[in-house]
């Protein structure tokens, strides 16, 4: 058995910030991400700000710097359209570095830039101090219709489920003299993956009637209670509250 | 265990004329008697697709017989008793991937009893007894996913033990167990004071535990009766490929 995906993201620890309740973590989270997304493109001074409190955070936590960067990839795809962005625009054009480019296509790649990385940063924060497992708890207390909740807890336990199967049958194809060298390979590949589909759905049917055997209605009973006390729920507003700071100085200059 | 209940007690589990088609239209069973007393250990044995795991699907109700009844403890297995009849027999499947869908194996184990509405510290308590009696309370933090075969498989008699089921099915539990956690598998079930229905193919471990076995082939039970008996009757066995492992002599193990 391979490991869940909690391995990549999360980062064991006793920091202040992995202790908080997963809740309070993901309003705080929320309240930072709408701070920054209505901040107003041109207010430059405050990107630096909300990077700064980001910044104190993982500091808090005892994030380094390299492990925010290293999970900072999957930003790539929304780096190379805000790069794209000044070549693609219309309206008046300045020059960079020799080649003209579109005004508002430059605002618009910071634009997305600067927001999305703050976004990711902070998202990455908050998967490196709550582990995947806790997060769900934390959507399931803030009212997260349960049925979502128990569609990705099951997500997360047969994840790991999965991708061992998957492995299994690679190495089986593997063992019999199967090489994915090119395309033609390709129909052996998919039909593996046709498997392995019928397989995961078999095993969702199996799952179903073992839960029924162990009494199932429709609704997980709630095991643990994690209760938020009034200091958890203040420490955890510190970052919104800054941010909502930040904000109000950036509209009202 | 072995004294015979009072003739009033309805036997824990009672199966007749069970006859069952999947859906696809193959026919798995044809007319099943079985019957098993209060406190009575019995071994189901038969070939490979002989109906063992479609028989042990019937029991709570997961599969709802074409023909024929199935009663647990007098209550038949349908509509209106099947939460009774699924706190009463526990199910330990034969994949443990199958019955371990919690994200921990503390979450996994109590999410039966509390299926049963038990809550707070009696739910702990239950939890921590059930993986106690099969040496896993150490393990009660992990994800099911990160333990040996053997150990997810210890779990699943946990999840089902935690229900404190009047019957406990077993769906080939020796099955990738190491000899010892296999020896203790069966030191475990010794221990417990309910009826056992065991299916597997591990004839030394039924003649073992299980002073009485029947054996199923083609969709019937073809043969009911002492173990060792069973075990003894050359022709029984040949017809129903059931082979003794190498040197191996019941009748030279002690009773
Ligand atoms: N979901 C299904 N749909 C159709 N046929 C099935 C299904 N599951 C099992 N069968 C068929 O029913 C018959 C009995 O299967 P079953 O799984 O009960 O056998 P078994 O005695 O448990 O075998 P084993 O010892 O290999 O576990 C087999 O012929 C099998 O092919
Ligand atoms: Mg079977």
């Amino acid at each position: 058995m391979t490991g869940g995906p909690e391995h990549r993201l999360f980062r064991p620890g006793d920091s202040p910030v992995h202790r908080l309740p997963p809740h309070c973590k993901l309003l705080a989270l929320i309240g930072f991400v709408l701070a920054t997304v209505s901040t107003p493109r041109e207010a430059y001074w405050a990107f630096g700000a909300y990077a700064a409190l980001l910044a104190v955070v993982a500091a808090v936590a005892r994030v380094p710097a390299g492990f925010v960067l290293r999970r900072m990839l999957v930003e790539t795809p929304f780096v190379l359209f805000a790069l794209l962005l000044p070549f693609v625009a219309d309206g008046p054009t300045v020059e960079v570095l020799g080649l003209t480019v579109s005004h508002d296509g430059l605002l618009g790649a910071w634009n997305v830039l600067a927001k999305g990385t703050l976004g990711v940063v902070a998202g990455v924060l908050l998967a490196a101090t709550t582990e995947l497992r806790a997060l769900l708890l934390g959507l399931q207390k803030l009212r997260m219709p349960p049925l979502l909740v128990q569609i990705m807890s099951f997500m997360l336990r047969y994840g790991g489920v999965i991708t061992a199967e998957m492995g299994r049958m690679r190495i089986a194809r593997e063992s019999r003299g199967f090489v994915a060298r090119d395309l033609r390979q390709t129909p052996a590949v998919a039909k593996s993956a046709g498997a392995l589909f019928i397989r995961s759905y078999e095993r969702g049917e199996r799952v179903h009637l073992a839960m029924l055997s162990r009494g199932y209605t429709g609704t997980m009973p709630i095991l643990v209670d994690t209760r938020a006390s009034a200091a958890q729920w203040a420490a955890a507003a510190t970052l919104p509250a800054a941010a909502l700071a930040v904000w109000a100085g950036a509209l009202l200059r | 265990m072995s004294e015979s209940p009072p003739p009033t007690t309805p036997p824990s589990l009672a199966v007749r004329g069970l006859a069952y088609a999947y859906p696809d239209g193959h026919q798995a069973l044809f007319g099943v008697d079985l019957t098993i007393t209060r406190g009575e250990r019995v071994a189901l044995l038969g070939p490979n697709g002989a109906g063992k795991t479609t028989l042990v699907l019937h029991l709570n109700g997961i599969l709802t017989a074409g023909a024929g009844t199935v009663e647990v403890a007098g209550l038949p297995v349908a509509g209106e008793h099947l939460r009774e009849i699924r706190r009463r027999v526990g199910i330990v499947f034969q994949d443990p991937d199958d019955q371990l869908f919690m994200p921990t194996v503390r979450e996994d184990v109590a999410f039966g009893p509390a299926n049963l509405g038990l809550r707070g510290a009696a739910l702990e308590e239950r939890v921590r007894h059930a993986l106690d009696r099969v040496g896993m309370a150490d393990f009660a933090d992990r994800p099911p996913h990160h333990l040996s075969y053997g150990q997810r498989r210890r779990v699943a008699v946990a999840t089902v033990l935690a229900m404190e089921p009047e019957i406990l099915v077993l769906d080939e539990p020796s099955s990738n167990l190491d000899p010892a956690s296999r020896r203790e598998l069966a030191d475990v079930l010794r221990s417990l004071d309910v009826t056992v229905l065991m299916v597997t193919h591990d004839l030394p471990y039924a003649l073992e535990l299980c002073p009485r076995a029947a054996v199923l082939a083609g969709g019937v039970v073809v043969a009911d009766g002492d173990t060792r008996d069973l075990l003894l009757d050359r022709d029984l066995m040949a017809a129903h490929r059931l082979e003794l492992p190498y040197g191996f002599d019941p009748s030279s193990v002690p009773a």
